[in-house]
C-alpha cells in the first residue's frame, strides 16, 4: 500500500470552475451585450467605445489587465471543466485525451491572454 | 474471441426522455457559447497586441451579420447560465444558517439574481463613463 496518499487535484479546477461560473453569471450577458451587439451595431454606447486608444489605455491599465485576464481565463476554465463534465453524459467515455483537451486549451488561451497583455506593455 | 454478449442496456438519448434532464443539457450546454466568446475576446486581444491596423480588422469583424447573429445567440445563453447558476446555488454552496434558520432558497436565487442585475448595471455605467 502506498504510504502516502495521492491529492486530488478536483479541487483546483472545481474553484476555477466556479470562479468562471461566478464571473460569467454576474458579468457575461452585459459584456456580450456592450461588445458583441451594443458597439458593433452603434448603438447604447459612444461610437468611440472600443476605439484602439480606448482600449489600449485600458489593456495598459493595471486593473484593465487583471480584468481582461480575469474574464477571459476564467470563462475558459468554466466551460472547459463544463465541457469535459458533460463529455460523459452525451456518450463519450472521457479519458486522459479528453481532459487534456479541454484543461489544455484552457491553460493555452490563458498563456496567450497573459503573453498579449504582457505584450502590450504598461 | 469472445463469445460472451452481454446486454448493455442501450443509453443513446437518454437525456432527451426526461424534460428534467433536458433542461440539465440545456444548462451545461451554455458552457459553449461562454467558451465560443471567451474566444472572441481572446482573438480580440490577441489583435489588440499587433496595434492600431489588426485591432480595427478585429473590430470591424464584429459587425459581420453572423457574428451578430451569435451575439445575440450567446446573450441569451449565458442570461440563462446566469439564470440556472443561481437558482441551483441553493444546492451547490453550504446551508447559510442566519439568526438559528435556514435561509430560504428563493433568497438565495433572488438575491444573486439582484447581485448579477446591479453588477450588469454598475459594469454599463463605468464602461459608458470611461467612453465619454
Amino acid at each position: 500500500m502506498k504510504r502516502t496518499l495521492k491529492r486530488s487535484n478536483a479541487p483546483i479546477f472545481w474553484a476555477l470552475f466556479g470562479a468562471g461560473g461566478m464571473l460569467s453569471a454576474l458579468l457575461g450577458p452585459m459584456l456580450v451585450l456592450i461588445t458583441g451587439i451594443a458597439v458593433p451595431l452603434g448603438l447604447l454606447l459612444p461610437a468611440d467605445t472600443m476605439s484602439y486608444a480606448n482600449m489600449l489605455a485600458f489593456s495598459q491599465n493595471v486593473i484593465g489587465k487583471g480584468f481582461i485576464l480575469a474574464i477571459i481565463a476564467l470563462f475558459l476554465w468554466h466551460a472547459a471543466h463544463r465541457i469535459f463534465h458533460s463529455l460523459h453524459d452525451i456518450g463519450i467515455h472521457a479519458g486522459i485525451g479528453a481532459k487534456l483537451l479541454c484543461y489544455g486549451g484552457a491553460m493555452l488561451g490563458t498563456l496567450f491572454a497573459a503573453y498579449s497583455l504582457l505584450a502590450i506593455g504598461f | 474471441m469472445n463469445k460472451r454478449r452481454p446486454y448493455v442496456r442501450p443509453m443513446d438519448g437518454w437525456w432527451r426522455r426526461n424534460p428534467f434532464f433536458v433542461e440539465y443539457m440545456i444548462h451545461e450546454g451554455t458552457a459553449l457559447f461562454v467558451a465560443a466568446y471567451a474566444g472572441i475576446l481572446l482573438n480580440g486581444l490577441l489583435h489588440l497586441s499587433r496595434g492600431e491596423a489588426a485591432w480595427n480588422v478585429w473590430l470591424e469583424g464584429l459587425k459581420n451579420p453572423l457574428y451578430i447573429a451569435f451575439h445575440v445567440l450567446a446573450l441569451v445563453a449565458i442570461s440563462y447560465h446566469t439564470y440556472t447558476w443561481f437558482k441551483i446555488m441553493p444546492r451547490t454552496m453550504p446551508p447559510v444558517i442566519v439568526g438559528g434558520k435556514r435561509l430560504p432558497d428563493g433568497a438565495i436565487t433572488g438575491g444573486g439574481l439582484a447581485v448579477a442585475a446591479a453588477a450588469s448595471l454598475v459594469l454599463l455605467l463605468a464602461v459608458w463613463g470611461m467612453a465619454r
